[in-house]
């Protein structure tokens, strides 16, 4: 199908992008990569009067160490996390869930900040933004506010983010030397969206694991952690008994939610599946 | 509503002005308006691959970009790709391997592979695999797909480019 009519803008500088914004109201749509907006433009599932173009805004672009956090851009392509020796160094939680979005040719232009903003409880990016305890910059109207991952996220693509504000771009704790990092999502076919995935990072030092992250995605309304299983698992030696439970906990503390091809129990069940292969490469 | 707005891009190196609709993807664009018919459309939600050019040197989903959105840009597609030799010896590495029964896809596969062998040169078959699995083949002829461009990064690999047997005007 082909999209209805809108009009176009492309603003140069973040304070005019905003002014368009607020005049717009939520008529507008934001594009940056528009891999998920163009196609539900193309099937008319939405239907806005304006798109505001915002890949001139220097503000959003790059990805930089500042202090000891990661600055990761709006802007930044999956492509670009890809291929990224920062992320790389920094973040490889990251590396490792880059391959899994979509394809190359959607990753080329398909951007961080447009999968976080989105709110997709299947995509990589929020869940990933959970576990590494990433903070959201923000600027509206009001000027710049900060928000955590753990606030961001509020229900199915429904984040904290108003009408008027731009998500400019994240930071993230720089990885330590001891942290090690499971990703790993289980698709009918590689490219697909997940029936469930796990991304997941500790500080490991011999058998034990410390500051553990487990966020599931694909399982729910929104990306959840694991908080009763990370519990269980920090500060104590892990061996297949610690690894039993931690399964267990996972299981009753997440209610998966079933989609149209796969029950909520399926999900359920596939959440201590990833859990405890993730646990055992962690410790591996 | 139908805002017309001016653009400009390069598309396979020549200078293209027009007058268009927001609303326009550019693979419409290209094939309506430049009759560049190597671009296809097949679902137009970004799945199939069909649709795949070149933008500033990246393979992107033609459906899935505006043309407004290459406003400025560098276009290529099959068409330019093919008169400039740069997929020649993937094209005829195809043509070996019977690399395309209906054809439909070929164009998107073609930019594909040639993305994958420059990024990728030490790609492992399964990494040819997971590469072209964003481009569907409904003749489903992966198999020897895969088979074509392994033949292509194994010849670059050392050094040599599979050459056409006949050479064309």
């Amino acid at each position: 199908m082909k999209a209805a009519a809108f009009d176009y803008v492309k603003p140069k500088a973040l304070p005019e992008a905003l002014s368009l914004l607020s005049e717009a109201g939520e008529d507008a749509r934001l594009i940056a990569g528009g891999q998920t907006l163009l196609a539900t433009l193309n099937m008319r599932l939405s239907e806005p009067s304006v798109l505001i173009d915002i890949t001139d805004l220097a503000e959003l672009k790059g990805i930089s160490v500042v202090g000891d956090q990661l600055r990761i851009g709006a802007l930044v392509t999956h492509t670009e996390i890809e291929d990224s020796d920062l992320i790389t160094k920094h973040a490889p939680l990251l590396k490792a869930a880059a391959p899994h979005i979509a394809h190359r040719a959607i990753r080329n232009l398909g951007t961080w900040g447009g999968s976080l903003a989105y709110g997709d409880p299947a995509a990589e990016w929020p869940a990933c933004s959970l576990t590494l305890n990433a903070v959201m910059i923000i600027h509206g109207p009001a000027g710049e506010r900060r928000i955590s991952a753990q606030d961001f996220f509020i229900d199915l693509y429904t984040t904290s983010l108003e009408p008027d504000e731009i998500l400019v771009a994240t930071e993230i704790p720089l990885a330590n030397k001891n942290q090690v990092f499971y990703f790993h999502e289980l698709a009918r076919r590689h490219g697909d969206y997940a029936v469930a995935g796990l991304a997941a990072v500790a500080n490991k030092q011999g058998d034990v694991l410390s500051d553990c992250a487990f966020t599931f995605f694909s399982v729910g309304a929104t990306p959840v952690m694991a908080a009763g299983a990370q519990n269980l698992v920090n500060g104590h030696k892990l061996d297949q008994a610690l690894i039993g439970q931690a399964v267990a906990a996972a299981r009753s503390e997440i209610e998966a939610i079933a989609d149209i091809t796969n029950s909520a129990e399926a999900k359920q069940h596939l959440i201590g599946v990833l859990l405890e292969r993730g646990l055992k490469h962690l410790i591996s | 509503m139908s805002i017309k707005k001016k653009i400009a891009m390069t598309v396979n190196g020549v200078s293209v002005k027009a007058e268009i609709e927001p609303r326009t993807h550019l693979v419409d664009f290209l094939r309506e308006e430049l009759h560049l018919k190597g671009p296809h459309l097949g679902c137009e939600q970004g799945a199939c691959g069909a649709c795949t050019v070149k933008v500033n040197g990246q393979i992107i989903r033609g459906c899935l970009y505006l043309a407004i959105q290459a406003d400025g840009c560098e276009v290529e597609t099959i068409e330019g790709l093919t008169k400039s030799g740069a997929l020649s010896d993937l094209q005829e590495s195809f043509m070996r391997h019977n690399a395309m029964q209906c054809g439909f896809c070929s164009s998107g596969m073609l930019l594909a592979a040639a993305e994958l062998i420059e990024q990728r040169p030490k790609a492992s078959r399964e990494e040819v695999r997971e590469w072209i699995s964003g481009n569907y083949c409904r003749c489903t002829g992966y198999h020897s797909i895969v088979d074509a461009i392994v033949d292509v990064l194994d010849a670059r690999a050392k050094g040599q480019k599979i050459k056409p047997v006949v050479a064309h005007a």
